[in-house]
């Protein structure tokens, strides 16, 4: 029951995106295409995962014996900087047609705040374990891949649409996000 | 006349969150009210001027292939020494921003400015660089969040200007930050090209 709550409330209550406001640079940069926007959910998802796990253990096994967790920020980009770098070379020779699909997303990823964000936020959970943790990391990158590909199915219609000259691009796709994030307020209280 | 539109670039034409589109998590994120928005702003800044000096300075001591993880060490520092200075001297403040402390690290705006400019300029000119696209960042938050608190709460500052039962409850929460801010660039695209 427990999961089943974490689960619900990092997708739909507070959504990643529309309601705690992280990565919102990829769910602005590449969600003019459905395609993109698949290919990106893939490669957060992945690296979201691998990253909370070792961020995780490094947590537990380095930094807090040692009594040291004011590097945490520093530990934890520098980890998951490298790690990005690992799974693109891992990539590259076990799975070509995988990085084919996810290859140009991967360096966007290193800065993008979702993956440091519930990185962190995980290990903030009550009393926090390893499979928890991973729950919530899948469970907010479904949350993520929800908001990113919702999105920009409305920006590919959006094309089409006849928008005033000064709201075109930008402007509207962020009054379609904020719409997007009203229709989402509608799970509050679920949880 | 050349260090002055280094300086004055970040306010308007190369604007961080108008025109560049860069930092928005924060953006979003903190600007409930104006005094979040400043706060962020100009701890954003100090950040930033910090970093492009440092990085302006041993620039030609990190191998071309690293310098990105360099960079992020650099910023991480300065990010872990704002985050324990305001823990220490503005615990409220510190509170209400919360995550987006330790997330200024992946702040887009700040590895972009070291990468676009810090590594390839002088001292002098990183820091002015810096000074004048944190400044920016930090006048746009201060902007969106003034904008947000009043059409919200009815207040700017924590100064009440109409009673908070007339606000518009939803721009204090999520929706409200992508609408006024997608108002607010439409805006400021229409003003630059009557200009």
């Amino acid at each position: 029951m427990e999961y089943v709550l974490i689960v619900i409330s990092a997708i739909f209550v507070n959504n990643i995106v529309l309601s705690q406001f992280l990565g919102i640079c990829p769910f602005l940069g590449v969600s003019k295409k459905i395609s993109t926007g698949i290919g990106m959910t893939g490669a957060v998802t992945f690296v979201m995962v691998i990253a909370t796990i070792v961020t995780f253990f490094i947590q537990k096994a380095v930094l807090e014996p040692f009594g040291v967790e004011y590097l945490q920020t520093i530990t934890f980009i520098l980890v998951i900087a490298s790690l990005v770098q690992l799974v693109e070379i891992m990539l590259k020779k076990v799975s070509p047609p995988l990085y084919q699909a996810l290859g140009v997303f991967l360096p966007l990823i290193t800065t993008n705040c979702a993956i440091l964000g519930v990185a962190i936020l995980a290990l903030g959970l009550e009393d926090t374990n390893i499979v928890k943790s991973v729950v919530f990391a899948i469970s907010h990158a479904v949350g993520f891949g929800l908001a990113l590909i919702t999105f920009s199915g409305i920006r590919e219609q959006l094309d089409l649409m006849d928008i005033p000259k000064g709201m075109k691009g930008t402007p509207i796709a962020l009054v379609v996000a904020g719409l997007l994030a009203l229709a989402f307020m509608g799970f509050a209280g679920i949880v | 006349m050349n260090q002055w539109n280094n300086f004055s670039k970040g306010f308007f034409k190369e604007n961080a969150v108008f025109t560049l589109l860069l930092g928005m998590c924060p953006t979003l994120g903190v600007t409930s009210s104006a005094f979040d928005g400043l706060g962020m702003g100009l701890a954003t800044t100090f950040v930033l001027v910090m970093a492009n000096l440092v990085i302006a300075i041993i620039k030609n001591l990190i191998p071309d292939k690293v310098r990105i993880p360099a960079f992020i060490v650099v910023i991480a520092t300065f990010v872990t020494i704002v985050e324990m200075t305001m823990q220490a001297y503005l615990p409220d403040l510190f509170e209400s921003l919360g995550l987006f402390i330790p997330l200024i690290v992946v702040n887009c705006l700040v590895l972009g400015r070291a990468e676009a400019f810090a590594s390839k300029n002088n001292i002098g000119s990183s820091i002015i660089d810096g000074l004048g696209m944190g400044l920016g960042f930090a006048m746009a938050l201060t902007i969106l969040g003034a904008i947000r608190e009043i059409l919200g709460s009815g207040k700017i500052f924590g100064t009440v200007v109409f009673p908070e039962d007339y606000g518009m409850l939803v721009f204090v929460l999520a929706p409200g930050a992508f609408i006024a801010l997608g108002y607010l660039i439409a805006f400021i695209n229409q003003v630059k090209k009557e200009a």
